[in-house]
């Protein structure tokens, strides 16, 4: 008989729900993450390390790369070509993301809340087509869309012969992608805006205020976070977005060459692998800084 | 002869909690036990760790004799019905009932046949083929008790059986719950935080608080004597009425000074000016009429509040408000003064400082 | 009917039919253009034949790069659903010393190292394993990329299951393989196929990965052959390219238009990222 209060010897049931284990949980979870590892975190902890090589595509530094410092990263600095990228980017996030998807997703949002079930459904199936289907796809249907002689927008302008394409590139890829992203603001803020409790909203009519005062006034505190989390997830995946390539290459003359593409370019086109790891290094900075803010707030409003 | 034996019974959680903390206790073959406590008292971690899902710190737990404290819980011997009855969503009444036996590996001839006899006497006949989102609360309580019942096990354990059913269908739940545990005669420890089902459904009932026995007894002992002011707080649905206290007289019969007047106390071991607490349940207050010469508080009715057949009396005696009930037809006015007496075995002492029962009083007369 | 309410009417639907056609007239090339005769960039109503989709079924590499496409993202979405649905049970249920930091690292991750910012070191790695040019090395980087995404939307709906399922099996003497295959697989059966369909899709409209690391057109996807055939040009790609971008945008709505009817459309971040 075992003494009382005697501490219990031996294996005793494993604590959690199925009988697990520590030891099958971590074999559980080893195969996920041995492909994470291998496929995400060691690339990105290797983009330093390239980064401050020479390594080239081809050549004598395709064998023998050799490390070359920080002289990759002053040379980003002077590099007139990725401070026109760093710019077209700003601009991109900014008329697409910031701007375009975050307005015009509200809009809808705001507009199709007491519109006919069926109106309601038809522009947002127009809408969510536009964002499920395949990139590839999409950027041809603009390219038709745009394009110089038999395309769509020249047809219905009367402006036959105008390359779209070539002559606006920047302003043709900030359509394109608040056509191509709008849904997931749409369908995040009509999930935030059923959340603002509609006796508020009838309160705010009751005192006779403007359409403009109860968005200002009753709409926005309750949806707040919810514009945060929107806009620094738009614009991340905007920042990193490839698409543009699709449409115009980066051109004409690099005028719309966004920070990605022009990642691209200087590794595959140009072979200066060291070089576009260090911008990519950058890339992969700002994108840091920007999830920390954004998990930063998030903490703070729960 | 499944009974069960805890020894110094301790369950520490990971961030150091002691949710059980040294328990010893003996559950006897065929009982029906309650666990009764506060959310937080430790009573459903004690249940857990009988049944294997929490492990034993300390201690030993045995189920028929056989010690099981490093067991996995499916070799324990033990049935469970869970809070929320976890019937298996995807599988039919007949499949949730007999999956204990698939899990042994019977043939499912004989499965079938369990399931058709167990849901006969729990009346769930007809429904074998629906899903447990097609079924009542009341049905969904019958398929887990089912299943429990259909896996054999020589204890059943039920972490708050009747607390996911309203009002109206818990009575009879209850009833039903009770006449089942009679008709098997299983070893049963039910947890439960309703000291009203807990008097009502169980042989005996486990008061416990932060993890620790607060008093064992039958529900008539553990209504009529709490064994200190927490139990007595807890249970009845009226509270009991603790007054400070002073003993003037000490004899068979002490007497007690109290708020508003004076009570006998029937106790034999607490000395004179012994500063005390005096517990008395406001059913055994009664209004007294004509003139009393005994002991007696006198005080101003303040408020009657209907409970149905009775009515709940409270009296400001002295500034100290007590609860009495009286029937329904013999409710004071607000505002008439009454006088209240009590017999004298009906009135507790506790302790002051610690809160336990003054020991050696006398049983009350039944 | 006061007339201002009547302007602000009208102005309302205006304003509705003019973002539904900013949507939908760039959409209409994709339903014409397969079935004209003489399919240009721009709209028209078609000239019916069907000329188009024979056209595309005998083009030497069309159909192929569907197949190449049904490989690489079958592979991923099942590899991704797998190794997900272990992680995230494992990570919901037990506890493992650094839980939290790990599911913390993994949320930075996702969001963090996207395609293009890793795309130089995954180019040099796959290079240098001789994984270039291996439809296998595609499906294991876009593996790699949609994991934790993954393992956190299906964390959160393992976290929904009330753990009394399992609890109660255990209780009678199921064995955790039992109560894996018996319990758990079934009631999470609605998470898996979400994530399946979610993995698919996006392994399915994923240009960049399959555009570094494969170079022959045999192998191409369907995203890939879709720019080589546009950059090729020529009016034979011009009947090919119209059925080519219907056919390869079916699956994706099918599969959208399946799950949204079976489970209804969850806001986990959207079915796609």
């Amino acid at each position: 008989m075992t003494s009382a209060s005697a501490p219990v010897r031996g294996r005793t049931p494993a604590r959690d729900v199925a009988g697990l284990g520590v030891g099958r949980a971590f074999g559980f979870v080893a195969p996920a993450f041995l492909l994470i590892g291998a496929f995400l975190i060691f690339p990105a902890l290797w983009t330093i390390y390239i980064g401050i090589t020479n390594y080239r595509l081809t050549g004598v530094e395709a064998v023998s790369p050799s490390i070359v410092g920080l002289s990759n990263y002053t040379k980003a600095l002077n590099d007139a070509l990725f401070h026109n990228a760093l710019w077209l980017t700003m601009v991109f996030v900014l008329g697409s993301a910031i701007i375009g998807q975050n307005v015009l997703g509200f809009t809808l949002a705001w507009i199709m809340r007491r519109t006919r079930p069926a109106v309601r459904r038809t522009v947002e199936a127009f809408v969510l087509l536009a964002w499920i289907l395949p990139s590839t796809v999409v950027a041809y249907l603009w390219v038709a869309f745009f394009d110089r002689d038999g395309g769509t927008l020249n047809g219905l302008l009367g402006t036959q012969g105008t390359a779209w394409l070539i002559d606006y590139p920047m302003a043709c890829l900030v359509v394109f992608n608040t056509w191509r992203g709008t849904a997931f603001s749409m369908m995040l803020y009509s999930s935030a805006l059923q959340a603002v409790p509609p006796s508020q909203l009838e309160s705010a009519r009751m005192v006779g205020a403007s359409g403009w005062q109860t968005l200002r006034d009753v709409v926005f505190p309750h949806i707040r976070g919810h514009v945060l989390t929107n806009t620094l997830l738009i614009s991340l995946w905007t920042a990193n977005d490839f698409s543009p390539f699709l449409l115009t290459k980066g051109g004409p003359n690099h005028e719309s060459e966004t920070v990605p593409v022009y990642i691209y370019n200087v590794a595959l086109q140009g072979g200066e692998l060291g070089y576009s790891s260090a911008i990519s290094f950058l890339l992969l900075i700002a994108n840091l800084l920007v999830s920390l803010v954004y998990l930063r707030l998030l903490r703070r409003r729960s | 002869m499944a009974g069960i034996d805890i020894e110094g019974l301790a369950t520490v959680y990971p961030n150091g909690v002691r949710a059980v903390d040294g328990l010893d206790l003996h559950v006897a073959d065929g009982e029906f036990f309650a666990l009764l406590g506060p959310s937080g008292c430790g009573k459903t971690t004690l249940l857990r760790t009988i049944a294997g899902l929490e492990a034993a710190t300390e201690g030993t737990v045995r189920i028929d004799s056989a010690d099981v404290t490093r067991l996995e819980p499916g070799k324990r011997g033990v049935a469970m019905v869970f809070q929320d009855y976890a019937l298996f969503p995807h599988m039919n009444v007949s499949e949730n009932i007999t999956y204990p036996l698939k899990v042994r590996r019977v043939a499912p001839a004989t499965r079938s046949g369990v399931a058709t006899r167990t849901a006969g006497e729990l009346s769930l006949q007809g429904l074998l083929e629906r899903k447990p989102a097609q079924l009542s609360g009341g049905q969904q309580q019958r398929v887990a008790l089912a299943r429990a019942i259909a896996s054999e096990g020589k204890v059943l354990l039920l972490d708050e059986p009747l607390s996911n059913l309203d009002a109206r269908l818990r009575l009879e739940a209850r009833t039903f719950l009770k006449k089942l545990q009679r008709d098997l005669g299983i070893t049963t420890v039910f947890v439960t935080h309703d000291q009203a089902e807990a008097l009502a459904l169980a042989d005996r009932i486990a008061v416990m608080d932060s993890g620790k026995l607060r008093q064992l007894g039958s529900p008539r002992e553990v209504f009529a004597r709490p064994s200190n002011t927490f139990v007595a707080n807890f249970i009845g649905s009226t509270p009991m009425n603790l007054l400070p206290g002073k003993v003037t007289s000490e004899s068979d019969i002490s007497v007690v000074s109290v708020p508003g007047g004076s009570l006998p106390a029937a106790t034999v071991s607490v000395p004179a000016d012994a500063e005390v607490t005096v517990g008395i349940r406001p059913e055994y207050l009664t209004v007294a009429s004509g003139d009393i010469s005994g002991p007696a508080l006198r005080g101003g009715v303040v408020v009657a509040e209907n409970l149905g057949t009775q009515s709940l009396v409270t009296v400001d005696c002295d500034g100290t408000l007590v609860g009495v009930t009286v029937p329904e037809e013999a409710e004071p006015s607000p505002g008439s003064a009454v006088v209240l007496t009590a017999p004298a075995t009906r009135v507790l002492l506790y302790d002051r400082e610690s809160g336990e029962l003054l020991a050696r009083q006398p049983a009350p007369v039944a | 009917m006061r007339p201002d309410f009547v302007v602000r009417r009208i102005g309302f639907y205006v304003l509705i039919c003019a973002i539904t056609l900013f949507f939908a007239v760039p959409m209409l090339w994709i339903a014409s253009a397969p079935f004209d005769a003489s399919p240009g960039l721009g709209v028209h109503w078609p000239d019916w034949t069907l000329e188009n989709f024979r056209k595309t079924l005998e083009h030497p590499y069309a159909m192929h790069s569907m197949v190449n496409s049904l490989l690489i993202c079958v592979t991923t979405a099942v590899a991704v659903t797998a190794f997900a649905a272990l992680a995230s049970y494992a990570l919901s249920r037990v506890r493992i010393p650094g839980r939290d930091a790990l599911l913390y690292g993994l949320l930075l991750l996702s969001s963090v190292v996207t395609g293009t910012a890793a795309m130089v070191p995954i180019f040099v790695m796959m290079f240098q394993l001789g994984l270039i040019d291996s439809r296998f090395g595609v499906a294991l980087v876009m593996t790699g990329g949609l994991l934790p995404a993954a393992i956190f939307i299906l964390k959160d709906f393992v976290d929904a299951v009330p753990k009394s399922y399992e609890e109660s099996a255990r209780v009678f003497g199921a064995s955790t393989g039992q109560i894996l295959r018996d319990v758990v697989l079934p009631v999470a059966r609605p998470g898996l196929a979400t994530i399946m369909v979610w993995a698919f899709v996006n392994s399915w409209g994923n240009f960049l990965v399959p555009f570094l690391l494969i170079r022959s057109i045999e192998k191409q996807p369907g995203a890939v052959l879709m720019q080589t055939l546009t950059d090729e040009g020529g009016s034979v790609n011009l009947q090919v390219l119209p059925v080519f971008s219907l056919l390869f945008s079916i699956p994706v709505v099918v599969l959208y238009l399946l799950v949204n009817s079976r489970y209804g459309f969850r806001f986990h971040g959207g079915i796609k990222s």
